[in-house]
């Protein structure tokens, strides 16, 4: 056996190094910021692991060609501590990245999951098919007219189905839930610029799954508390 | 034609799982065509809404319980296990006839969906309440399609453990049995344990909606979580059903074509294979993750979930150090499974972010969820499936297949899934969410779904020639020089003739001691 096979290994072990824990995002967890990091370390640590069987693979089928027609292969053959070593310590490689991405999305789901205090609420009903949004002061709106939400107040969505399960996805956000009947389920998300973006559904409910969608529309708190006096119904 | 259906011999038998299995690929391959089509341009175009939504049903349940466990399972076990343990068939050969006929009436039901009034439209996994409530489909169709393959899956279960476990060639112990055929063990002892969960929870869709019960009806005290639970809890581990035969062919392929015994096999069979059994049992939730479960299901199922890498991973370390100082040599089946050590590295790789909770919550239900398990199924399993064929083809036809002509449609095949699958992929991660029959809401996807469309056509004829080059080379192909040409050290061909004969062996094969299927090193030639 060669020696450089066992090089694997360390660049395996500084392959942890590579990926190091989420900077804390300051007081406020923006959980769609988060999510961008978290993102970022799991492409590192999926790509360096890939690289490193890729490249193993494609070397060996080059340079192992068979160059006669009788020639066999001289793989190793292992005792039985040689065998364990080989199962055990990519094993346990493994499973310390396991335990590492499982420890920064682990992080990331609670700040995902854990509203902050001062969110606001909207109560969302999806049917087959369209969405209707219900506010803490008795404005109400659909997807067509959008979710209209002030900028920099997180928002929580409290949503249950009239029907089917429907499943609410805001891809910028990078969040999604699904809406089950006869269970509430909620999502929050923090609304930190002005713009809009797109929300849809994304569990499958029958003919027009594909157009049950709409816009948040993130606008000044002026705007808001202007439009939400004209929709209140 | 009498002697093929009432046939009981395990070859025989093994092939007309194979001519059904293809004829799910292609049906459902072209389901896959008009989908790739209809997507082609944003906005209704060649069908309509509820056509397509029957198409993805049809492509989604033929491809899984049509084509990908009867072709790996049905096809691969009964053709290759007894001949690879010395046995002249399996321990009940006519229950084997009863289990492909019942695939076979399995098959001719799925089909009558194109038939019948209000084909079913409620995708594989046939979710409650809107199968249940508010689909006008036929859902019985589903249900007894899912009963009549799983009693079939059940039956040849029962009969393959039975047949490894007693019919053994004299001598033969447990660690020199070859690698696939432990792979069929755990894909068989799988199916023993959850094919009954699944026939349950469809079973209880039936009664709710047709008489009248309320398993997943919440006005009535049902759940509907339940049944995504139930279906999830069969439906996950029926992925390793899929990929461990494929995994355990492709290393006979790879061991066998570059003349190398397996690497680590004791690893990679009892922490590779029977980890995967074990674990494969505990992950399902990770298909629930944004289903509003409670969260400690969702935390403990994304540790699970993550930690089935390591037997994957393990697995993965045999196949490619296989390679290492063999003498490799290329044809059309190795190309195919040369590609699979890729593919399993982009599938495998891919699942990591989406048994991670928080990342799927982004990711569940998008085009990245679509191509992660397309690689995996679309592609490493059925890719390991033609690998498959062409390097027992000799074995079983007696001629040899097209090389040239194999290679073409291999680069057709391989290019072709790369076009169509890495644009999906990056659509994925911006948000496009699978099942859409329309994507008005994202008109900028459009140019990378025409990528995939044009992946789709070179894949399309890349099938064919795959097909043609079969059935012709199986007919009027060059007759193979001898009954191993690849040189092979399993018992299937250095024991047999080609085609093999009724009970397979002349002489019945015995084993001595120091015997592995994997003997290609002179200090060890018997």
């Amino acid at each position: 056996m060669n020696r450089w096979m066992f090089f694997i290994f360390p660049v395996a072990v500084v392959m942890s190094a590579f990926t190091l824990p989420a900077e804390a995002a300051g007081d406020f967890q923006d959980h769609t910021q988060e999510f961008e990091v978290v993102w970022h370390h799991l492409l590192w640590d999926i790509g360096i692991i890939g690289t490193i069987f890729g490249v193993i693979s494609a070397v060996f089928l080059i340079k192992y060609r068979r160059k006669s027609p009788n020639q066999v292969g001289g793989g190793p053959r292992f005792t039985m501590a040689q065998s364990l070593a080989w199962g055990l310590i990519p094993a346990l490689i493994f499973m310390a990245d396991d335990f590492y991405l499982a420890a920064q999305g682990w992080k990331l789901w609670i700040d995902q999951r854990s509203v902050p205090e001062n969110a606001m609420e909207v109560q969302v009903t999806g049917q087959m098919w369209s969405w209707n949004f219900e506010y803490e002061n008795g404005a109400t709106s659909d997807n067509d007219e959008g979710l209209v939400v002030p900028v920099g107040t997180p928002v929580v969505l409290r949503m249950k189905s009239e029907d089917v399960i429907h499943s609410f996805f805001i891809p910028d956000f990078r969040i999604k839930e699904d809406l089950m009947p006869g269970r509430v389920t909620y999502l929050w998300f923090n609304p930190a610029k002005i713009g809009e973006h797109v929300f849809t559904c994304t569990e499958f409910c029958g003919t027009d799954h594909s157009h049950m969608f709409g816009k948040v529309k993130i606008v000044s708190k002026q705007q808001f508390d202007q439009w939400s006096e004209a929709h209140k119904s | 034609m009498k002697e093929w259906i009432f046939t009981t011999d395990h070859k025989r038998v093994g092939i007309l799982y194979l001519i059904g299995s293809m004829a799910a690929f292609a049906v459902a391959g072209l389901l896959a065509m008009a989908i790739r089509f209809e997507l082609t341009w944003v906005g209704p175009t060649l069908i309509e809404a509820d056509t397509y939504n029957v198409f993805l049903y049809f492509h989604g349940a033929a491809m899984i319980l049509g084509f990908l466990i009867p072709g790996l399972t049905g096809f691969m076990a009964n053709y290759l296990l007894p001949m690879m343990i010395g046995a002249h068939d399996v321990a009940f050969p006519r229950l084997n006839a009863l289990s492909v006929w019942l695939y076979w009436f399995g098959i001719v039901l799925a089909l009558l969906t194109f038939v019948v009034p209000d084909p079913p439209d409620i995708m594989w996994t046939g979710y409650a309440p809107y199968s249940t409530q508010y689909s006008s489909g036929n859902l019985s169709f589903y249900v007894f399609t899912v009963h009549l393959i799983g009693f079939s899956s059940l039956l040849g279960a029962v009969n393959f453990l039975c047949t490894v476990i007693y019919m053994r060639a004299p001598g033969m112990g447990w660690n020199q049995i070859n690698f696939f055929v432990w792979t069929i063990l755990g894909a068989f002892v799988i199916q023993l344990i959850f094919v009954p969960v699944l026939a349950t929870a469809v079973t209880l869709l039936l009664l709710d909606k047709y008489l009248g019960t309320s398993f997943f009806v919440p006005s009535a005290g049902g759940d509907v979580l339940l049944y995504e639970n139930l279906f999830w809890f069969y439906s996950h581990p029926a992925v390793y059903v899929i990929l461990l035969p494929a995994v355990g062919a492709l290393m006979e392929i790879i061991s066998t074509m570059s003349k190398n015994p397996i690497f680590n096999y004791r690893v990679a069979v009892y922490g590779g294979v029977w980890g995967v059994v074990l674990l494969g049992s505990d992950v399902w939730a990770h298909h629930l993750y944004t289903s509003g479960m409670v969260d400690w299901v969702r935390i403990g199922m994304m540790v699970t979930t993550l930690i089935i890498s390591v037997p994957v991973g393990l697995i993965t370390i045999s196949l490619v150090f296989t390679l290492y100082k063999g003498a490799i040599r290329f044809n059309t089946g190795m190309y195919y499974a040369a590609s699979c050590l890729y593919l399993i590295l982009i599938g495998g790789l891919t699942g990591i972010p989406l048994a991670m909770s928080s990342l799927t919550l982004h990711l569940g239900e998008t085009y990245f969820v679509m191509a992660h398990f397309h690689f995996i199924m679309g592609m490493l399993a059925t890719f390991a499936l033609f690998a498959s064929v062409y390097h027992w083809f000799p074995k079983m036809t007696g001629r040899m297949y097209n090389e040239k002509v194999g290679k073409a449609g291999f680069w057709l095949n391989f290019i072709g899934v790369n076009l169509t699958f890495y644009p999906l992929f990056i659509i994925g991660v911006e948000g496009m969410p699978r099942r859409y029959f329309d994507y008005e809401m994202f008109p900028q996807f459009q140019g990378s779904q025409q990528l995939a469309t044009v992946g789709a056509i070179l894949v399309a004829a890349g099938i064919a020639v795959m097909l043609i080059n079969w059935i012709y080379s199986a007919i009027s192909g060059e007759k193979a020089p001898n009954n191993n040409p690849w040189e092979s050290a399993s018992l299937e061909w250095t024991a047999t003739a080609s085609p093999p004969g009724p009970g397979n062996f002349p002489q019945p094969p015995e084993v001595s001691a120091d015997w592995t299927p994997y003997d290609y090193q002179p200090r060890t030639a018997s």
